[in-house]
Formats: C-alpha cells, sequence, structure tokens
C-alpha cells in the first residue's frame, strides 16, 4: 500500500513539512528528512526548486533561489534520495513546479521517483484537466499519487471533480494567498474549513499556507485530517539550521 | 472603403473557432500544441471568469461601441498606413511604415489596454494590476486607469525601474502605484511573477491586464484580439493605397508577440501574406546575451503558457538579454510559437547593432525615431531582399522617446 495511504489511516492530526531541497546547503537533504522524521513528523514534501515559483511568497522564492545558486538540479536530487528508503519511512512527496519534470519527462521523472520510493507528488501548476487527460494513467502506472489544491475560491462542483479523481488527500489551501503571508487564522478560514468538511468528501484534507506555530496548528486541523508547513520551517533552517528541527517540531505538535 | 459594420461578433473575428484555422486559436485555447492555461489552482476561479465572459463581453454592441469610439478619440485611430517613400528607393521595395508610433502614449500597447480596461469594468472589477518592463504596457495601464477611475497598480522590476526612470514617473503622475520586483532577477519575468501573486492574494476585485499575447489561456487569444484592429485597418488602408486587401509581407518584432500579433491577425489564414517575425537577437544569437526565443527556447511552461522558452537542461528559466528592453522576454506567445513550429512565420534574428543601425538610418531618411523594438523589424531590409514590387508592411510599433538615453549612449550623441 502506499505509505500516504496508510498514514492516513492513522488515527491521529498529521503534521507534513515542506522544505526546499538544496538549501540551506546542497546537501542537507537528507539530514533534514531524518532529522524531520526523528522529530516525529508524519510526512515530508520535498521542494525541487524553480527560478519561477508563482505560487510561492517570498520566503520559498528566496530558498529556491539560493537552493539553484548552491547547484541543486533534479538530477542532483534523485541521486540525493537514491538511498532514503533505507533509514526513512514516513511518506515522501515532491512538490515541484510542472516546467522543471516537463523537461526531465514526465514518464521519467515518475519512473525515478516510483524507484527512489517517492509516495506522492504535488505539482501546482498542473491542470487537473490536463493530468486527467495526458499523465494520470503514467502516475498510476508507478502508484504515485498525485495531491491537489483546492481553495476558498473553488466551486463545490469542481471540489467534488477533485475528490473523484483523487486518491490520497486533498491539499487544502487556508486562504486567498500565496505562501508563507498568513498570519493567523479566522473566523473566515474556520468557517471554509467547516464547509469542506460538512461535504463529506472521500478524501481526507490537509491544510496549508498559514501555519506557522501550535496555535494555527490546532485551528487547521479542528476540522481537517492534518496541516502542512513551509515557510515557517525555511524560516526556522535559516535562523537555527538543520540540528535544531527536532526544537521546531515539537513548538508545533506539543 | 467603409469599416465594417460589426455588432453580433467579437472584436477579432468569429465568435467560436470553427476547427478550420490551423493557425489561429482553437476551441481548448490551443494554438496547435501551444497555449492552455497551466496556472495554480488559486488563479482557477480568476482565469475561469475571464476565459467564459470575454467573448461575450467583446460581442455587445455597447462594448464594442465603446471601444471603437476610445480607440478613434482618445487613442487617435486609425493609425497611418505610411508609403515610406525613401526606405523603398533605398531597398528597391514598396515599404509601408503602420504607424502604431502615433498612439496616444507612443505605440501599440494602448489598443489592448484600453479593450482591458472596458473589460474589467463589466467585470465588476475595481482593481487593476499589471506588469511592466521598459515601462510602456504600465504607462499605457495607468493611462486608461486615470480614464476610468480605477485603482492602478504596476509591478516592475527593481532593475528596469532603475533603467526606465522617465516611465516611472510617468505612472505615477497618472495615479499608479508601481510596486519593485525584488524577486528573481528582478526585471519583466519577475514583474510577472509578482502581478500572478498579486492576483492570487486578491482574486475577487482584481483584474489583471496582461501586456502582450502570453500568459494562460484566454489572454492570449484575446490580447490578439484587441490588437487585431491593427491588420483590420491595413486591409483597409492598403485597399485605397494600392488597391489590394493585402500586402506580401508583415514584418514585426517579436518579444511577447503582442504587436505582431495585432499586425497579422486578419492575415494569419492566408498564406498568401507572407509572415515575417523579428527576435532580438542582443549581442548574437550564441553569445549567451540574447533573446531570439525561437532559435533558443524549448517547449515548456512559462506564465501559465505552454510555449517556446529560454530555460537551462533544467528547465530553469533563463533571463534573456536585448538592448531593446520590451524584447528582453525569455518566452514568446504562443500563437508565436505556434507560428514558428508550422513554419507559418519566418523567424529572423537581429543583433542590438543591426537594429540600431536600422533605427538610425529611418531617423535620417524618413524622420521618423523609432522605438528600439520596432527597429529591430526595420533590419529586416539588410538581411533579406524583396521584390521590387513586393508590398511589404512594417509593424512600426512604437516611438523612440523612451529609447533617447540608449540612444544617446549607443551613438554617443
Amino acid at each position: 500500500m502506499n505509505r500516504i495511504i496508510s498514514k492516513l489511516q492513522e488515527d491521529k492530526k498529521l503534521l507534513s513539512i515542506y522544505f526546499t531541497a538544496g538549501y540551506p546547503n546542497l546537501n542537507d537533504t537528507s539530514t533534514i528528512i531524518q532529522n524531520l522524521e526523528r522529530s516525529g513528523v508524519d510526512m515530508i514534501e520535498i521542494g525541487l526548486p524553480f527560478s519561477d515559483p508563482l505560487a510561492d511568497g517570498s520566503t520559498i522564492q528566496v530558498s529556491s533561489t539560493q537552493a539553484l545558486k548552491n547547484g541543486m538540479t533534479t538530477e542532483r536530487l534523485f541521486e540525493q534520495l537514491k538511498d532514503i528508503r533505507k533509514s526513512v519511512s514516513i511518506p515522501l512527496i515532491i512538490m515541484g513546479y510542472f516546467n522543471p519534470i516537463l523537461q526531465y519527462g514526465v514518464e521519467a521523472f515518475c519512473k525515478k521517483c516510483s524507484e527512489i520510493g517517492i509516495d506522492g507528488l504535488i505539482i501546482p501548476d498542473l491542470p487537473v484537466n490536463v493530468y486527467f487527460d495526458q499523465y494520470k494513467i503514467i502516475f498510476e502506472k508507478y502508484g504515485l499519487i498525485n495531491v491537489f489544491l483546492i481553495t476558498p475560491q473553488t466551486s463545490n462542483e469542481r471540489i467534488e471533480f477533485i475528490d473523484s479523481i483523487s486518491n490520497g488527500f486533498i491539499y487544502m489551501v487556508s486562504s486567498a494567498s500565496v505562501t508563507g503571508s498568513q498570519s493567523g487564522f479566522g473566523s473566515k478560514q474556520s468557517n471554509y474549513f467547516k464547509r469542506i468538511s460538512n461535504m463529506q468528501l472521500k478524501n481526507p484534507q490537509i491544510v496549508g499556507f498559514g501555519i506557522s506555530n501550535n496555535k494555527t496548528f490546532l485551528q487547521a486541523t479542528q476540522y481537517t485530517k492534518g496541516a502542512i508547513i513551509g515557510s515557517a520551517f525555511i524560516k526556522h533552517l535559516t535562523e537555527k539550521g538543520v540540528d535544531t528541527i527536532d526544537t521546531f517540531v515539537k513548538s508545533i505538535v506539543k | 472603403m467603409v469599416k465594417q459594420e460589426n455588432t453580433a461578433i467579437p472584436i477579432g473575428g468569429s465568435e467560436v473557432v470553427g476547427g478550420k484555422e490551423l493557425y489561429n486559436i482553437n476551441h481548448k485555447g490551443y494554438y496547435g500544441e501551444f497555449g492552455g492555461a497551466y496556472i495554480p489552482e488559486m488563479l482557477f476561479p480568476n482565469v475561469e471568469e475571464l476565459r467564459q465572459n470575454y467573448l461575450k463581453i467583446m460581442a455587445e454592441p455597447d462594448f464594442r461601441s465603446e471601444f471603437d469610439q476610445l480607440l478613434k478619440d482618445y487613442v487617435g485611430r486609425p493609425s497611418p498606413l505610411y508609403f515610406a517613400k525613401l526606405l523603398s528607393e533605398k531597398y528597391q521595395t514598396k515599404i509601408y511604415l503602420k504607424r502604431e508610433d502615433l498612439n496616444h502614449t507612443g505605440a501599440h500597447k494602448i489598443n489592448n489596454t484600453i479593450g482591458q480596461i472596458l473589460m474589467a469594468k463589466r467585470l465588476g472589477k475595481k482593481r487593476i494590476i499589471a506588469e511592466t518592463g521598459a515601462g510602456q504596457h504600465g504607462v499605457a495601464t495607468a493611462t486608461v486607469c486615470a480614464l476610468m477611475g480605477l485603482e492602478c497598480i504596476v509591478y516592475m522590476g527593481e532593475i528596469d525601474i532603475a533603467r526606465q526612470a522617465p516611465n516611472v514617473a510617468r505612472m505615477k503622475m497618472l495615479g499608479a502605484t508601481v510596486i519593485p520586483a525584488l524577486s528573481g532577477s528582478r526585471t519583466l519575468k519577475d514583474a510577472t511573477n509578482e502581478a500572478i501573486r498579486d492576483w492570487i492574494n486578491n482574486p475577487i476585485d482584481t483584474h489583471y491586464i496582461i501586456g502582450s499575447v502570453v500568459g494562460p489561456h484566454p489572454y492570449p487569444d484575446m490580447v490578439a484580439r484587441f490588437q487585431s484592429v491593427v491588420s483590420e485597418e491595413i486591409q483597409w488602408q492598403l485597399q485605397e493605397k494600392e488597391g489590394k486587401l493585402k500586402p506580401d509581407y508583415i514584418v514585426a518584432c517579436v518579444g511577447g508577440g503582442s504587436n505582431a500579433a495585432g499586425a497579422y491577425y486578419h492575415f494569419l489564414e492566408d498564406t498568401d501574406v507572407k509572415l515575417i517575425a523579428v527576435e532580438a537577437a542582443g549581442l548574437g544569437v550564441h553569445s549567451g546575451e540574447s533573446a531570439a526565443t525561437s532559435i533558443l527556447g524549448k517547449e515548456g511552461i512559462i506564465h501559465g503558457s505552454k510555449t517556446l522558452l529560454m530555460q537551462t537542461n533544467d528547465g530553469q528559466i533563463i533571463e534573456p538579454y536585448s538592448i531593446s528592453a520590451g524584447l528582453d522576454y525569455p518566452g514568446v506567445g504562443p500563437m508565436h510559437a505556434h507560428l514558428y513550429k508550422t513554419g507559418r512565420a519566418e523567424f529572423i534574428a537581429v543583433t542590438d547593432d543591426q537594429a540600431m543601425k536600422a533605427g538610425m538610418a529611418l531617423c535620417k531618411l524618413e524622420g521618423i525615431i523609432p522605438a528600439i523594438e520596432s527597429s529591430h523589424a526595420l533590419a529586416i531590409f539588410e538581411q533579406k531582399k524583396f521584390n521590387a514590387d513586393d508590398v511589404v508592411v512594417v509593424s512600426l510599433s512604437g516611438r523612440g522617446d523612451k529609447d533617447l538615453n540608449t540612444y544617446i549612449n549607443y551613438f554617443k550623441l
């Protein structure tokens, strides 16, 4: 069974952490992954850096630019990850923009992910209909789960369609924003979380964008299966480096 | 000839593309294999709202008459189709210049911003955002926002702000807020990224006026339709002057490709009319300092569109170079990618030096100071021989006032 599916069946709220591969240093990738698992994180999103990350705020942009400067490439990331399954057993997802994946070759990329033991992909600028028409068959061939995003502006009809073609979880973007730009949730967000929860979708929802501490983690997971932290973790890496990951994780899930 | 009276179909042509079109957009939003809308889900509602409404709105009689009226009284259309006698003698062919440089704000850009501001109003939007490179599209957007009383925010790369001070001042005088794009290479592509991020953050009340035939569907088609007034005028103006409805050649420079799209539009499917797209080779196509996207680019995704773009083997977008700030875009509109791939248009690369020389030649021969973008198109005559009876229409997309500093530095004036 895909590790994402079995993780989603555990009776707990899940914490997923995003980091940009190649940041702060080129070869931090496996150390960060191992430290995150050891700290009790449930799932990891490995960011494949892109020169023009449209959906990201400044924190992730800066980390992506630095990672590329450090020399990160798709090939190098795969090289860094090739033995990762010897030491890490939680679900691993690669999150990246579509162009670098397209240049690598979508099928070649999926094949490589499957060989390494990657469980899923999040590609924010791969539209649902293009995935459905052209790539679903490839993802399924390699046992990869593709995770789709919904936002407060996504219509119910579209959410139901996205739910019907998803087979893991739905990435619920907390508000109309790029990453890293929110500070705390209000009633608007909790109404949205509640509204989606009431739709009784077949896929559980995990909330991303705007979660940075224990308080926002609890708010986000009140009506959902889990939460994703990206920018706040990158900030931690920038300020404190890779050795104190445990402190960060413990501050989120007390 | 009387201008076509039209109230039932959208600007640019038929309401539904029938499938016969080889070179224009199809009903799925693609030009051949290029185009589409590769956007994050956060942008889907905005782009979808526009996609569902743009043709409908463009077909409304009152939209059309307001658009036509503003183009006439405010922009100063039709722009002349000028027979360049001395230039024609020099190159032994018949050269006509389509004088978009005489438009209000000095370039073809305003055709599109007039159309989009009217679109934004009908969609009930209160806030306008735009990206700009050299500042021409920013000025054209700030102008129409002032005209319509809408809030205007223009994203501009920090480096371009420093290079284009007069245009920054113009935008401010027109009431716009200019926000520096501090990310990436701090030029046009990053300004576009920032505008898209703004749109993600403001999905309800904001319309994004893209300045070229780039971005997710329906932008390339919508912008091409607004710019198609250029080729529509060429048709009847040529009839008046030459007694023929079509030229043998249309020459236009291509950065993102909006002036070329406008000049080609009504001739796209008529292969009697040969299309020439001039790209900026910068210091030389293979010098590493170039913006010749068709030659150097590979298929990929940029700003929500599948097209040709300059990128590394790893799919990272490369910052292009040209002396002309309006041509240094790392991608090209999906229409042009398709015209290149199918061979419908001939793509020719012109270096900084060739363009500057051609620009200066036009000043001396015809008394017209062209924008450096347009100078690239003019440089075609040193590269390609035309027959004496060929009618060659060159899109003179903009005037050179904004480029004076570059001309001064280049020619040590």
